[in-house]
């Protein structure tokens, strides 16, 4: 080997050990320079005294020591690297991504004031945030999700035809909130207050995958997408609440009295826009810390498939029938969502190419006593419909639960398939994501379709 | 005889700071240079002394600033501030008093004879 290949290689190996460092979160790029320069330094030094350049670079790298070792020594120091910074105005050291993550927290603020703005806009006509259910319960979700669209449309450059459809189907949902003549009190409000959120969720999503709406991959990251937006939810909720409480407590102490601000302003207004927020949140985190949503599901999957199990275990050890009530088959239902979610949930985390384990037999067991259950409870439930009638809350209820039942039957056979590595763990994904569409349509069917086929009852 | 981490450790902030008041420094140096003068027995490494020059950093002891040096590379140069030599000072006095304290009782030990071994290693 000659003198110049020694250097050539000894230079591919430098670029090789920076690879590495730079993977490594507890050292910063300004620190693998230093480091860098102390390695060539040493290199040097080793060259001098007589070592060829492969040799210098192997006893350089050793004294160096592991650079676990050395980024321990480093996350010592450094403690707050491990912990990212979810940064609002683009990250220190960072400045690639700065004035577009600006122009991007000031496109979401803006979204969230329309939004804010947009559910105080029907004010202007006389209607009262907490007189008129009958108008904000189904358009509740028409104030908030067309502006989460709008801020990820313009996150992806959306194209005029995908815009176009956007449009159109948020226009559908506001018809369908709003042109039925429907009575305050009837079901179909309720109804639609449930399905019409679905349905345009489901719409956020074509923003979301963009033009690649066929992409399965895709839309696993919607479903992704949707969860950690929930827990965001919940999370900003909680906070929302709790400044609500000081809100009261402190005011009150003066003597003014904020019930009507906090009930008419500062709840609408933060409840629509809080969603936007989430929803960039959610955008903006991507990759900063672990996915929540899966954590959760790999917590409580074990402890939901040992109360189903028990829960079974009682039906038949008593022998008694389910008493099903009038709530009973939604109460079921929920039950099939949540067992759904910690379904997709969990395969949304999954490596594809991982062998099956242990936790993929711990979820066929939910999926199968959870099926166990709903069955059951159908056969109950079916003879009590045809004997009391047909209302738009049972069909769409035994509509939801028929849907359901089928995810979760078609997921326990691919599972049980992919257990005895008959099938890719890739099928199980793509079913799921190819039945979105499925419960996109069942929503807007039961907001178009149902009032006037129980004629507005 | 190789020193202890520990002694090491508690020894490395004024070492430092030391070597650093002689002239401005970058770590590979600073290394070399703590090397040269304890003749190789006391054994520092880069795990040691980069956090260590940043905590000092972020103490404000030690100000930083970036060189270019032969082509692409560019070497972190450190310098004392005057905070760091109010700091220096005030170790350099603690390790005074440490030191005396020990001679004094390591001297008193020879004069009596009871731990030869020890006073003609300590005076080797």
């Amino acid at each position: 080997m000659t003198a110049q290949e020694g250097y050539e290689e000894l230079e591919s190996q430098f670029a090789q050990w920076r690879h590495y460092v730079e993977g490594r979160r507890e050292l910063q790029s300004s620190d693998a320079d230093e480091l860098e320069d102390h390695l060539r330094g040493s290199v040097d030094g080793l060259i001098a005294s007589g070592l060829s350049p492969d040799e210098a670079f192997l006893v350089a790298i050793k004294r160096l020591g592991s650079l676990d070792d050395l980024s321990r020594e480093f996350a010592r120091e450094h403690s707050e690297r491990l912990w990212k910074q979810l940064a609002l105005t683009g990250r220190t050291g960072g400045s690639e991504a700065g004035p577009r993550s600006r122009r991007d927290l000031w496109v979401m603020v803006g979204c969230a004031a329309g939004a804010a703005a947009s559910v105080k806009a029907p004010e202007l006509f006389g209607l009262r945030f907490e007189q008129d259910g009958s108008f904000y319960g189904p358009n509740f979700s028409l104030f908030a999700l067309p502006w989460l669209a709008a801020y990820l449309g313009w996150s992806r450059q959306v194209g005029h035809r995908l815009i176009a459809i956007l449009v159109a189907l948020f226009a559908l949902g506001a018809v369908a909130a709003n042109v039925y003549p429907l009575a305050d009190d009837s079901q179909s409000v309720v109804v639609t207050s449930i399905h019409l959120p679905i349905a345009l969720w489901l719409v956020v999503g074509l923003a979301y995958v963009a033009d690649d709406w066929r992409s399965s991959r895709r839309r696993m990251d919607f479903i992704r997408f949707t969860g950690e937006c929930f827990i965001y939810y919940v999370l900003i909720a909680l906070g929302g609440g709790v400044l609500m409480a000081f809100m009261f407590g402190t005011f009150e102490a003066i003597g003014v009295a904020p019930e009507e601000f906090i009930s008419q302003w500062l709840m609408p207004c933060g409840a629509v826009a809080a969603i936007v927020v989430a929803g960039w949140l959610v955008e903006v985190k991507q990759g900063v810390v672990e996915n929540i949503a899966p954590v959760l599901t790999r917590l409580f999957t074990p402890l939901f498939t040992a109360a189903l199990l028990a829960f079974l275990v009682a039906v038949f050890w008593t022998s008694a029938g389910i008493d099903v009530e009038r709530q009973a088959l939604i109460l079921f239902d929920l039950l099939l969502v949540v067992v759904l979610g910690l379904l997709l949930y969990s395969l949304s985390a999954r490596d594809p190419l991982a062998p099956p384990g242990l936790f993929d037999r711990l979820q066929v067991a939910l999926v199968v006593s959870a099926l166990a259950i709903d069955v059951l409870v159908l056969l109950e439930i079916t003879g009590r419909i045809t004997e009391y009638g047909t209302t738009p809350n049972k069909v769409a209820a035994l509509g939801e639960n028929v849907i359901l039942l089928a995810n979760l039957a078609w997921s326990a056979w691919l599972m049980v398939k992919f257990l005895r590595r008959r099938t890719p763990f890739a099928d199980l994904e793509r079913w799921q994501t190819s039945y979105l569409p499925v419960f996109a349509g069942w929503a807007w069917v039961v907001v178009l379709v149902f009032p006037p086929l129980f004629s507005y009852a | 005889m190789k020193v202890t981490k520990d002694l090491v450790a508690a020894s490395a902030t004024p070492m430092v700071l030391g070597i650093l008041a002689e002239a401005d420094n970058y770590g590979y140096a600073i290394l070399r240079r703590i090397n040269e003068l304890s003749g190789g027995e006391l054994e520092w490494t880069e795990g040691l002394l980069y956090p260590l020059l940043h905590r000092l950093e972020r103490l404000g002891y030690v100000a930083s600033s970036w060189q270019s040096v032969t082509g692409e590379r560019r070497r972190k140069y450190y310098s004392i501030t005057s905070r760091g030599l109010t700091e220096l000072a005030e170790q350099r006095r603690q390790w005074d008093t440490v030191v005396d304290a020990l001679k004094g009782i390591w001297l008193g030990l020879g004069d009596h004879g009871s731990l030869p071994a020890i006073t003609l290693e300590c005076r080797a």
